[in-house]
């Protein structure tokens, strides 16, 4: 169900993860005082290499850690052959990667 | 019957762990689509943000921080116990996770309201 390099990832990502979510959580109390708009997150994201790579880890660290999360509760309550069990880890990682890959894009460049 | 182990409070620290985490891995899509409005329909993300500003969708949001500290600190929680040389006061630990949730997701209400 999860091996060594499964957990490792699992951690490793949350430990990468940590201080982005407490950022993030910061970052949302902060900017939405006084509403937000798209010209208003855009004007601090745009062109920005600290946002855009703060994000970009965010998104490939999240990616890794929903996938591996999802994968254990489906394994626990779903009984699959290991062969499906892995086509799902690796389709919800690579659906998070590409939308949020997309999303980052969307916002920083 | 509860199973006995299922009244221990950091059961309900493990699951409330799981069920945030579950929910978050749904919000997910949803948040990067949105945000991806961005690149071609900024003025439908606008139009979505201010759809935001209902009160039911801000309770939502309120709802959606609280998860996300909740898993965050919980998750903080669970690497100190693995990571750390072993600590007794793991309940007090959980009890800590889950006082910052509060405090954090009502920032954020207060932030908004």
């Amino acid at each position: 169900m999860l091996g060594v390099r499964l957990y490792l990832a699992q951690r490793i990502s949350a430990l990468i993860l940590a201080p982005l979510v407490l950022g993030h959580l910061a970052v949302m109390i902060y900017a939405t005082r006084d509403g937000l708009s798209a010209s208003e997150i855009l004007s601090r994201t745009q062109g920005s290499l600290f946002w855009g790579l703060s994000y970009g880890l965010f998104v490939a660290a999240v990616a890794v850690h929903a996938a591996i999360g999802l994968r254990v509760i489906v394994a626990e309550h779903v009984r699959l052959p290991g062969v499906a069990l892995d086509a799902f880890t690796w389709s919800v990682g690579g659906v998070l990667l590409a939308m949020g890959a997309r999303a980052v894009a969307a916002v920083v460049l | 019957m509860v199973k006995p182990h299922r009244n221990h409070p950091l059961w309900f620290a493990y699951m409330a762990h799981r069920i945030s985490g579950l929910l978050l891995a749904v919000f997910l899509p949803a948040h990067f689509y949105v945000l991806g409005l961005a690149l071609n329909h900024a003025a439908e993300l606008d139009g979505f943000l201010r759809w935001t500003e209902y009160p039911v969708v801000r309770l939502a949001e309120i709802g959606l921080v609280f998860l996300l500290a909740v898993h965050c600190f919980g998750g903080l929680r669970l690497l100190a116990l693995e990571l750390l040389p072993w600590s007794p006061r793991q309940k007090t630990h959980a009890a800590v996770a889950t006082a910052l949730s509060f405090l954090v997701s009502t920032g954020f209400a207060l932030s908004v309201v």
